[in-house]
């Protein structure tokens, strides 16, 4: 995470883009090729990661026994292992397991026997939700004061929020988390403990003809200003919690980058034509600041999903992550394992269409 | 330092001021200075505490009562318990004390064993190139682009089974800290390696008919290594958090085989709701301090490498360490004469 943020100051490699030097080469230039090869680096990814988590947690030994050993008698047990194929070859299991993930099924849950991928439909877009939350406070806190510190290098603002910056990443979201709830919450009693909707609300979100579990899209459709603003109130604790985190590391990386842009010729040659330092600041330096940025939300986003286990953990928010954290209580590994390998997907896939993105809007990542 | 100095002041400079941290001690000024000195000064605490734990701490981590008795669980700060009892009854300041060791014996286990590791992966990778260069790319690539928190609580479940003995503990989550870290040595390694290894000075002592192994201890690692302060210090305040995350999850130490701070905070998540706030607050700005220590010293050290950062000297005051800059991937290492001079001495130092 701390290394990518000085991955521009530094130009080791290219972690966004992952493209080893060979392939850079054969790339060509064009667009078209860029992104055919980026596309197929999907797979192997996938790949690496679902293989390496599927021969991980079998080496622990079978999950029925893991997550029910001791509680069911011996005969029992080894009738629903016997069930469930895990005495079955271990290769025999793995190419069932990767055939199951092309067809989308990423196994059952030992503890509610549900689908996975039901399981990522009903929380999925909580954590969705809160994800892009955090996206906003982060934007909106970290990308104006990475430009004032920029601004005002090495003086005494730009001391203030190196430190918030620092201070940002130094927290773990939890304990943000803890703090806020703490001193809102509980000491001024301005906002909610936890939860997405307080009981009234929730009755009134179940009543929505198309329910999509993004809270505040069906608390609009209830209409009910009360519903909306108590789904909002909800939610400001932990996208501030989460948010700071990547805050800090947009505030840094703005900074550097403009600093960076203010040191070249472009800009230069526009001081010289009279033209002023705020307005340089926020007409001439600040835009191609920006582009790195796109980079790094992709790699933000494997930032914020752990970050949104955790939040979630804190603020019962009942997403993807809380209900990781539920499974791994219940030492439910099928569980674990199917929700893991669902976010590897999940974030190969976000990282190729972030670098896409960023090959659009910069030609100079097309190699 | 292996970079351009000429041969006179490379006699002149003692050894110790070429040290990784007091060479960019003495580098620095005004603002980053006093970030790096905040930053050693934490850390100095950190590990002080960690060594004198057992005198600093008034009990044990595991100690629930004395001979008055049991402490009480959720007792408020007091004489007795300068910080208060947890939910389970605890002494907070004991637990926040013996928190550091354990913090610190995942520091160096993790760093040990990713460094270790990664450096060599890198440097065979990047030296031999070829297929097994390729794989490897793919897969800390792979590794790298993937939730750090997630992959270790995987390793964790694999290595414990979830709950755990002290070293079992630390050992779970040094490993699953390790796995999720060799990929960003390898990278920056391998990076270097593949750049350094095409330099003349490497061609130079092929021709003479130094053995693959020699080439790549001495002249290649010596120089592919320059950026490793950096990466260790960010990765230790990473490990801290890890684990932390760990624990938080429930994934940590038992309370009665070490004390572990995000362990700690778990347990404290109900009590902040009815108010009680010294369970949660000690554990968490121990945690907060010490990766505010290590991110402050590695912070000042990416800025003092990259010249576009590094706060100048006023143009009288500059020494000759000046010219003496540690040099990032991506940056010039000069294979003039200056750069060669550089190399020799750092082999022997090797």
């Amino acid at each position: 995470m701390t290394t990518t943020t000085t991955e521009p100051a530094t130009g080791a490699g290219d972690p966004a883009t992952g493209v080893p030097e060979t392939r850079k080469r054969r790339g060509g230039g064009g667009l078209g090729s860029y992104l055919l090869i980026r596309f197929l680096l999907i797979f192997p990814t996938i790949f690496i990661l679902v293989t390496t988590v599927f021969f991980l947690m079998r080496s622990t030994g079978d999950p029925i026994t893991a997550a029910l050993g001791g509680r069911l008698p011996a005969d029992q047990l080894a009738e629903r292992i016997h069930e469930a194929g895990y005495d079955r070859p271990l290769l025999s299991q793995y190419w069932d397991y990767l055939g199951g993930i092309l067809h989308g099924d990423f196994g059952t849950t030992i503890s509610d026997r549900r689908p996975v991928t039901e399981v990522l439909k009903t929380y999925g877009a909580a954590t969705l939700e809160l994800s892009v939350y955090a996206l906003i406070v982060a934007f909106l806190v970290g990308i104006p004061l990475g430009m004032v510190a920029a601004y005002f290098r090495d003086r005494a603002p730009d001391a203030v929020l190196r430190v918030f910056a620092i201070l940002c990443y130094a927290t773990p979201v939890f304990f943000a988390g803890l703090l806020l709830k703490l001193i809102f919450a509980v000491w001024l009693d301005w906002l909610p403990v936890a939860g997405r909707s307080s009981t009234g609300a929730e009755i009134q979100l179940q009543t929505v003809a198309h329910p999509t579990n993004i809270a505040i899209i069906d608390a609009l459709q209830t209409g009910d200003g009360e519903v909306i603003s108590d789904v909002l109130q909800h939610a400001v604790l932990p996208a501030v919690a989460l948010g700071l985190l990547t805050a800090g590391v947009f505030l840094r990386l703005v900074r550097t980058n403009v600093i960076g842009t203010l040191g070249t010729g472009y800009v230069e040659a526009a001081r010289s034509r009279g033209v002023s330092e705020s307005r340089l600041l926020r007409k001439h330096a600040y835009r191609p600041a920006l582009i790195p940025i796109i980079t790094v939300i992709g790699l933000q986003i494997a930032l914020l999903l752990v970050g949104a286990v955790l939040t979630e953990t804190t603020f019962e928010w009942k997403g993807l992550g809380f209900q990781l954290a539920e499974y791994l209580q219940a030492r439910d590994f099928v569980a674990v394992q199917g929700i893991v390998a669902l976010l590897a997907v999940i974030v190969a896939v976000t990282n190729f269409i972030v670098d896409v993105i960023a090959a659009l809007i910069d030609p100079r990542v097309r190699y | 330092m292996a970079t351009a100095v000429t041969p006179e002041s490379t006699g002149r400079r003692r050894t110790w001021r070429r040290l990784p941290i007091v060479n960019q001690l003495r580098q620095s000024v005004g603002l980053q200075r006093g970030m790096l000195v905040a930053g050693l000064v934490l850390m100095g605490v950190f590990l002080l505490t960690a060594v004198f734990a057992p005198l600093l701490a008034p009990y044990e981590y595991g100690q629930l009562r004395d001979a008055a008795g049991p402490f009480g669980a959720q007792a408020h700060p007091s004489g007795n318990h300068l910080l208060g009892t947890t939910v389970g009854g605890y002494d907070v300041l004991s637990r926040v004390i013996w928190g550091t060791r354990t913090a610190l014996y995942v520091i160096v286990v993790a760093v040990l064993l990713s460094i270790v590791i990664g450096v060599l992966l890198g440097l065979v990778s990047g030296y031999f190139g070829g297929w097994l260069d390729r794989v490897l790319v793919v897969i800390a690539d792979a590794i790298y682009a993937f939730p750090t928190l997630l992959l270790a609580i995987i390793v964790a479940i694999v290595i414990s089974g979830g709950q755990s003995s002290m070293w079992g503990g630390v050992f779970a989550a040094a490993i699953s800290i390790t796995v999720v870290f060799i990929p960003q040595y390898f990278r920056v390694v391998r990076a270097e390696t593949v750049r350094i290894k095409n330099e003349a000075f490497v061609e130079s002592a092929r021709v003479i008919g130094a053995s693959n192994r020699r080439i790549m201890t001495r002249h290649v690692l010596r120089n592919a290594t320059r950026t490793l302060p950096l990466i260790l210090t960010l990765n230790a305040s990473e490990a801290i958090l890890t684990l932390a995350g760990l624990g938080f999850l429930g994934f940590g130490i038992e309370p009665s085989k070490a004390a572990e701070w995000g362990f700690d905070l778990n347990r404290s998540l109900s009590d902040v709701t009815s108010g009680i706030w010294w369970t949660s607050i000690f554990p968490g700005a121990a945690i907060v301090l010490t990766v505010l220590g290590l991110t402050l010293v590695g912070e000042s050290l990416n800025d003092l490498a990259d010249p576009r950062l590094r706060t100048r000297r006023k143009a009288a005051d500059t020494p000759q360490g000046m010219a003496e800059v540690a040099v990032v991937p991506g940056g010039t290492l000069t294979a003039g004469p200056g750069g060669l001079a550089g190399l020799e001495t750092g082999g022997d130092r090797l």
